[in-house]
């Protein structure tokens, strides 16, 4: 070892520790504390704290309001996703052709992604406002959106792709930008249709950035917490609780921590198996080492 | 044809500034008195006022917010960076032992889900006394914004020559020199980037802001928009002007910034 590599090897470190500690200290010990914590009943304000194994993961599997979270949270996910992709597709698809104006274009694309989710709940909850709402004077109805089992989950969803689509569309279109326009000519002079075009030229090339446009995605969606939390609760009648909203009031409202913490593993656990499957299939692509 | 084409232009950019009425009706919604509110047929009030910003600014906590907002926001872009930096230029250019587990340690703090760090660290900051403290909400946003500062900024600093360094060390500097000097003069743009995106992740963030705070001592304005106090009556035009208060940053960023938003956004995700 020369001296030069002995220098870099200190240096390494000593550039990589602190943000290491940092990391290991937030995130890493958190991680694995609560899984601690979810095999302890634990309520702070009285005082209890015991070992129960896995005695909340036992009561988990039994419970209604439970599998109705986890219901509400892959219908939330699935369709909330489905519809980014499409309409996302759409709109950089409709963005790659535009001349003039594409700064004002993203700018107004952007806007609703950039906001708080919270702020997205408020605007929202005012526009499904059953006698001064927008949606309801456009729909000429005096529908009670947040109030109706039936319409709360489609609502809220509606206001999750309006916040995410530009984040699909903005991957997209930033893909189609590299695609030369000699690939396009070369279809045209081929003979190919504008549907031809798109379905052997285009869609294989943004095969790759749709797939990491769902992995991002899918994994936001399944944590997401602060756009039900604030729109709906949850409600009405458990519609739109998922499985972090429910963790949430299981920490925090009645304050049992360690139940709460395995309803935070569960939502661990599905989150780590759906970046691992995706990784896998990524893999396959030949697109990740 | 050039007409068909100006006319798609305007077609596309009509139906993206519908797709932000949301945003819009919100804005119209902050200047309309009282009265009107329920008057859903006019685009425009008729008698525009700027009374429920007057309330917000003048009696409501939301200026406080801001403050605490701003500082939060602030100081975990510098935290995250100062940390950050050093950092994802040692996993780009340096040989440091248990790279590959730190990296894979890197990547899978990205995913972890906030609900499930929360009751942790909200015991350990307890235990460090910090609870309703700005430096609470900086160390628990640091977690989830230093791992994207360092994948991002590790990405960047792979894209520079080689080369330019090699220069730098033959003319004698050590490491921290050439990062100081070479090399961060050249991923700036990466860096403000990145930073953007941090700041924004950090203004925007609400699960930690909600449980950590307990007043308006270090309350935030997404905690303070959805505690938005309504006695006998939801006050639509006052939340409407805090709604927008909160999304100033956001917006201006998205108006002014938005091509250092783009960069940074596509590098993560563009790089495998």
């Amino acid at each position: 070892m020369t001296g030069r590599q002995r220098a870099d090897r200190r240096a390494g470190l000593a550039f990589v520790a602190p943000a290491a500690l940092a990391l290991a200290a937030l995130a890493l010990y958190p991680s694995l504390w609560v899984l601690w914590l979810s095999l302890q009943h634990r309520v702070p304000i009285f005082g209890i704290a015991r070992f129960t194994g896995l005695d909340h993961y036992a009561f988990l599997a039994a419970d209604p309001r439970f599998w109705n979270a986890v219901q509400v949270t892959l219908v939330f996910t699935g369709v909330s996703v489905a519809l980014e992709l499409a309409l996302g597709l759409a709109a950089a698809l409709a963005l790659q052709r535009q001349r003039a104006g594409r700064r004002l274009a993203l700018s107004l694309l952007l806007l609703a992604w950039a906001l708080p989710s919270v702020v997205t709940a408020r605007l929202f909850e005012w526009l499904y406002h059953p006698s001064a709402g927008l949606v309801n004077a456009l729909l000429g109805r005096s529908l009670n959106w947040l109030g109706d089992p039936t319409l709360a989950l489609p609502g809220l969803i509606l206001a999750d792709v309006w916040r995410t689509m530009p984040f699909v569309a903005l991957l997209c279109y930033a893909r189609l930008l590299t695609i030369p326009i000699e690939v396009y000519e070369a279809a045209r002079v081929d003979g190919a249709g504008r549907l031809a075009t798109f379905r052997s030229v285009t869609l294989p090339l943004l095969r790759s950035i749709l797939l990491v446009a769902l992995l991002f995605r899918t994994l936001d969606a399944l944590r997401a917490f602060d756009l039900m939390f604030v729109l709906t609760g949850g409600g009405p009648a458990g519609t739109t609780e998922t499985l972090t909203v429910y963790a949430y009031r299981s920490l925090f409202q009645t304050l049992q921590l360690g139940f709460g913490a395995a309803l935070g593993v569960v939502i661990f656990a599905l989150v780590m198996a759906v970046a691992a499957g995706y990784l896998r299939a990524l893999r396959r692509e030949g697109l990740a080492a | 044809m050039r007409v068909r084409r100006r006319a798609a232009d305007v077609a596309v950019l009509l139906l993206l500034a519908a797709w932000a009425t949301p945003y819009f009706w919100q804005l119209r919604t902050s200047f309309t008195p009282d009265a009107e509110l329920l008057a859903t047929t006019r685009v425009l009030p008729a008698a525009p006022t700027a009374i429920h910003y007057q309330a917000v600014l003048e009696r409501s906590v939301m200026p406080q917010a801001l403050g605490n907002s701003l500082a939060v926001a602030s100081l975990t872009t510098l935290v995250a960076l100062a940390l950050g930096l050093p950092a994802a230029y040692g996993i780009a250019r340096l040989p440091v032992p248990g790279k590959g587990l730190l990296l894979l340690v890197v990547v899978a703090c990205t995913a972890f889900p906030q609900i499930a760090t929360v009751s942790p660290l909200y015991l350990l900051l307890r235990a460090l006394g910090l609870r309703d403290t700005w430096t609470a909400l900086v160390l628990a946003n640091t977690s989830f914004a230093l791992p994207l500062l360092i994948w991002l900024l590790a990405g960047f600093i792979r894209e520079i020559p080689i080369e330019v360094e090699e220069a730098a060390f033959l003319d004698g500097a050590g490491r921290l020199r050439v990062l100081g000097r070479v090399v961060l003069p050249l991923i700036a743009p990466g860096v403000a980037s990145a930073a953007l995106l941090t700041f924004l992740a950090a203004w925007n963030e609400f699960l930690f802001a909600y449980t950590f705070t307990a007043t308006e001592a270090s309350r935030t304005v997404p905690v303070a928009l959805a505690l938005f106090p309504g006695v006998f009556e939801v006050p639509w035009g006052d939340i409407a002007a805090a709604s927008i208060l909160a999304s100033l940053p956001p917006v201006l960023i998205v108006i002014g910034l938005h091509r250092w938003l783009v960069r940074g956004l596509v590098a993560g995700a563009l790089k495998e």
